[in-house]
């Protein structure tokens, strides 16, 4: 009887030192919760997901919780997420993973009264969603070349979608892996609607004997011109700005035959546990006030609101042929799917 | 009694979310007011615990009790979640939602601990191994926690690879996948065409595991069969890639090596040869890693070295062997285990790294970068993913069980305790030379790589414009004095400190779980120990990513909803790398010998008090190794956690990743020239603090006292 008396005590002292190491892990989990109130996930670089995050904290004084993760990652996250969401708006990135989780019911159908008043490729991206996803930002794709590099080769600058498949550019030309990158899926999408697609995997194919890498992400190609590791690279036509800007030999092109673009969207999340608040903050990201930010902080997208003013550095919109983005085919999951398992085996792993 | 205690006064929910109203009751409380009724066959359960507890002796009755308790938590946890009924059968069964609960809180913790003391309490009266308490009731909570943040995870990613992307039941996709060219194409043996992922991923460990063991090895032969300069040089070098935040050493090779790298410019326009891109792809890859990964060999291959006596050496040099026999005939027979080792080490941590392929890979893929773009690319194939992760993981754990299966437990050790007096042998001279061709290459490479770590932030951009600055540094760690005093106005500053903080959360609780399971190990003898054992070192073998994502599958919803906390990071951080505190324990307690925990059992100590008062003090080397590690590796892993960290739980690797995915080298480089130093700083004061206190006097060993060398030993 005494030692059953005398056992439980140790066990108790056991029991409370493991609960002494467990406390310090959980103490930190109802920290966590206490503040925050809106959940950001932020799908634009760095610098201007903080200038975003920190200017509404200012002027609301509602604290803003931001994470940045490329469009992918977030939406990899959401869905991960979604039985019980911990994020509440998702913010920028590339307008595909936002319609592919529109189109999986992960985000919330909110019509904001600014809607009417946006640019009509923000409008239509809302319509396609069913008002799951909004535009907030415009970026058309295009590609860029290393000045020096092609002083030093003589070599004359490439204008057109065509020019980067002759044999000078042998080994010369970076794009990203459309199987990981949303940007080069835009590429993809873009060259499959102004070719025709047998057309266009032909003209990948070709492509294929000119590129040297094809990296993991959409911005990569960009970075690679201005380190000189590459001397032609497909990008978005903001980002070979943004390297140019930084005083790299970087030079934009926007190609002759006309070009594609993504829509930078924003969608509110399904069960969010600050709805209320996330509305507020959607509401302002379609102002002026919000979408002016951008361009300080080194991002020269075209912003979705009219009244915005658009930075001098941003590509000219009358100076670039767009063509007429299908994103309701281009943006399903059946053909984008088809298209890059069509890649995969036809294109990437053929011999050059 | 605490589970009554835990029961009736501590709130049952709400470990996610301020407890407000009835959630936060005690379960007591819910349960007799019957707005949670399923809570009542807790209390029950407990009821005839009690009474074994209380009245006469029924140990079996007591555990029964106990477990009945744990079965129903769990049953009703994973059957209500928090927005209804958890299975459908049972939707369909009632025709309603169902109830609704929060995730399990402090109460239910409380409790579940409690029980499991319970549980161990009835079972050692039973005899199980040889009645002790503590000895039961450690094993059963190491098991339960091992179970619950190592297995339970791996088997909820695992699950998704046998289903389609919308969640239905597909085996033939899965065999589809499984068996597909992507992963074991062998294109590249007849053509140019690349070939699957799994034989790149194969092939890069091997060649890396080869690599590293021989320069490890020459090393360790330079070190202590010569009279080799610059001895404390090389141990300091050796200590660098442990502290190494991931990606920078691919990014230095870069700047280096990379069409446009200082010394590729230096080189072409030297020889008039075009500059090309060789370094992007496998020589990448294998040159990041070898350079990574040949510190650990090293430290293995001295070791090993030392585990060789003079006096054999001396021996046959006697006999009249020449130099070069001696080291054939003797030396070599004896390391050889010791190689095997060392090869299957990188071999492993060469599949599981993620850093280097991402930064350094080109066109070349391997499974962890795989996995990590089957779930975050275009396609968001989380089934994909888990096909990859399995096909990873059969390879590491192949690997790890040849591992132990040849090198095991037998000792080539011939060093006894006394009378290894003698010299050893000198190196033959062939050997010398090979040796130093292997080492000097090496050290100019790790030299190079450095060197532009800690230039490379502070230039305004280098191999471009090498104008010294200090922009860049500015940018992430600049103070400003404003209103209220000092701030901290850099953008890094906030994921620096972070990372520190949760870093030093997981660093205790790391060392404990695993010196108490290398004392289970090596002290104790119970049924189930080999697999207990295996259990214990899985999780080095899973790699980060896979933990990341199945950590969010499985711990995001109730009963243990964790995600989003910081606790989920540090809890992360122990379990990979808790396998660093066994082997530091493991390795640590085979010097103490058991005549010691004997003479204290036999004066009546009981396990706990022999741990406490008689192994723990002499651990401390371990204890401290252990804490070291634990803090160094989770400062710098960033697989793991890429997809657990949120705003307020920013880290500092990931910070890095994302300031060198948009091309600002410059911030991400100085970052990681801080994280060096200030690493360096942290093992330099604990080697003084340890140095200092270690009573009586070990022979110095490669890196001192903080020997990675207990770790990777085992």
């Amino acid at each position: 009887m005494s030692r059953i008396d005398r056992e439980p005590s140790r066990v108790g002292r056991i029991g409370f030192g493991l609960l002494v190491g467990a406390s310090a892990l959980v103490g930190s989990a109802g920290l966590a919760w206490a503040d925050g109130p809106l959940v950001m996930y932020c799908g634009v670089d760095e610098s201007w997901c903080r200038a975003t995050a920190t200017t509404y904290e200012k002027e609301t004084g509602v604290k803003v919780d931001m994470i940045r993760m490329s469009a992918g990652e977030t939406y990899a996250r959401i869905r991960a997420e979604k039985d019980n969401p911990h994020g509440d708006i998702w913010w920028g990135g590339t307008g595909d993973p936002h319609l592919q989780a529109a189109d999986d019911g992960l985000t919330e159908p909110y019509e904001s009264p600014l809607l009417s008043k946006l640019h009509d490729w923000a409008q239509r991206q809302a319509t396609i969603a069913h008002h799951r996803t909004v535009g907030i930002y415009m970026g058309a794709l295009g590609f860029g070349y290393n000045t020096e590099e092609l002083a030093r080769r003589k070599l004359p600058a490439p204008a057109c979608w065509a020019d980067l498949i002759k044999p000078e550019f042998k080994g010369e030309v970076q794009m990203a892996d459309p199987n990981a990158s949303g940007t080069a899926w835009t590429v993809m999408a873009t060259i499959v609607q102004l070719m025709g697609e047998d057309a266009a995997f032909t003209y990948f194919k070709a492509l294929n004997a000119n590129i040297n890498e094809y990296p993991k992400t959409g911005a990569a190609p960009a970075l690679a011109i201005g380190q000189g590791e590459t001397l032609i690279g497909i990008a978005f036509q903001h980002d070979i700005i943004n390297v140019a800007r930084s005083g790299k030999p970087a030079q934009v092109v926007s190609p002759c035959e006309g070009t594609g673009y993504e829509i930078g969207s924003m969608s509110l999340i399904k069960d969010a546990p600050h709805m209320a608040e996330a509305k507020k903050f959607y509401e302002w990201a379609l102002t002026p006030a919000a979408q002016k930010l951008a361009a300080p902080a080194g991002s020269f997208q075209i912003p979705s609101n009219p009244d915005t003013p658009v930075p001098p550095e941003s590509p000219d919109l009358s100076k670039i042929k767009l063509i007429a983005y299908d994103f309701t085919t281009y943006g399903s999951k059946a053909t984008r799917n088809r298209l890059l398992a069509r890649w995969a085996a036809e294109v990437k792993n053929a011999p050059r | 009694m605490v589970a009554w205690g835990a029961l009736a006064l501590v709130p049952w929910y709400a470990l996610g979310g301020m407890p407000r109203g009835v959630p936060a009751w005690p379960a007591a409380m819910q349960a007799l007011v019957g707005e949670r009724p399923w809570l009542i066959p807790v209390l029950l359960a407990l009821l005839p615990a009690t009474w074994a507890v209380i009245g006469p002796a029924r140990p079996r009755l007591l555990v029964w009790s106990a477990v009945a308790g744990i079965a129903w938590i769990a049953v009703e946890g994973f059957g209500i979640l928090h927005h209804g009924w958890g299975f459908e059968a049972l939707a369909t069964l009632t025709g309603s939602p169902g109830p609704t609960q929060p995730g399990l809180g402090w109460g239910a913790m409380i409790h579940v601990l409690a029980l499991t003391m319970l549980i161990a309490h009835g079972l050692a009266r039973q005899g199980v191994c040889r009645g002790d308490v503590f000895v039961v009731g450690a094993l059963l909570l190491v098991v339960g926690l091992i179970v619950l943040f190592v297995i339970y995870p791996a088997l909820c990613i695992l699950s998704s690879a046998l289903r389609d992307n919308d969640g239905g039941f597909a085996p033939t996709l899965f065999a589809a996948k499984l068996f597909g060219r992507p992963i074991w194409g062998l294109d590249c043996l007849f053509g140019p065409q690349a070939c699957g992922t799994a034989w790149n991923t194969v092939a890069v460990a091997s060649i890396v595991g080869v690599a590293t063991t021989l320069i490890g090895l020459a090393f360790a032969l330079l070190a202590l069969r010569t009279r080799m300069p610059m001895k404390p040089l090389v141990a300091f070098l050796s200590v660098l890639p442990i502290i190494t935040p991931p990606f920078v050493i691919g990014l230095a090779l870069i700047l280096l090596f990379g069409r446009s790298g200082a010394v590729t410019i230096w080189v072409a326009d030297l020889l008039h040869l075009p500059r090309t891109r060789w370094i992007y792809g496998i020589t990448g890859i294998t040159l990041a890693q070898v350079l990574a990964f040949t510190p650990i060999s090293f430290l293995v291959m001295i070791g090993v070295l030392q585990g060789v006596a003079p006096s054999l050496e001396e021996a046959a040099q006697t006999l009249r062997a020449g130099r070069w026999r001696t080291f054939r005939t003797i030396t070599w027979p004896l390391i050889r285990p010791g190689l095997a080792n060392a090869f299957l080490i990188a071999f492993i941590e060469s599949m599981a790294d993620f850093a280097n392929p991402l930064m350094i890979g080109g066109n070349f893929t391997v499974l962890a970068t795989d996995i990590f773009f089957a779930v975050v690319g275009t396609t968001h194939d989380q089934g994909r993913a888990a096909v990859l992760a399995l096909v990873l993981l059969t390879f590491t754990l192949t690997a790890f069980q040849a591992q132990r299966a040849w090198v095991g437990r037998r000792s080539y050790a011939t060093m006894g305790g006394k009378g290894a007096a003698g010299r050893a042998a000198a190196l033959p001279g062939g050997l010398h030379v090979l040796s130093y061709v292997a080492v000097v290459p090496y050290l100019l490479l790790t030299i190079a790589v450095y060197g532009t770590i800690m230039v490379g932030g502070f230039v305004v951009s280098i191999g471009r414009d090498n104008t010294p600055t200090l922009r860049h540094l500015m940018t992430a760690f600049s103070v400003e004095h404003g209103v209220g005093g000092w701030f901290l106005s850099g953008s890094a500053w906030n994921s620096l400190i972070t990372t520190f903080e949760i870093a030093l959360i997981a660093m205790p609780f790391t060392a404990a779980i695993g010196i108490v399971t290398a004392w289970l190990l090596d002290r104790q003898r119970f049924a189930g120990q080999k697999s207990f054992e295996f259990l214990a070192m899985m999780s080095f073998a899973i790699p980060g990513t896979v933990v990341g994502v199945s950590y969010i599958l499985a711990f995001n919803v109730p009963p243990l909803a964790l995600t989003g906390t910081g606790a989920i990071i540090a809890i992360a951080f122990a379990f990979r790398n808790m396998p660093v505190g066994i082997r530091a324990g493991l390795a640590n307690l085979s010097q103490i010998d058991r005549s010691l925990d004997e003479a204290s059992l036999t004066l009546g100590a009981r396990s706990f008090r022999t741990l406490r008062l008689v192994i723990l003090p002499m651990l401390r080397p371990a204890v401290t190794t252990a804490l070291v590690y634990s803090f160094v590796r989770a400062v710098t892993a960033v697989s793991a956690v890429i997809f657990l960290v949120t705003g307020e739980y920013q880290l500092a690797t990931v910070y890095i990743v994302g300031r060198a995915d948009v091309g600002d080298y410059g911030v991400a480089i100085v970052y990681s020239a801080v994280l060096i130093v200030l690493m360096l700083l942290i093992l330099l004061v604990i080697q003084l603090a340890v140095g200092v206190k270690r009573p009586g006097a070990r022979p110095a060993s490669g890196a001192g006292a903080v020997t990675p060398m207990a770790i990777v030993q085992g």
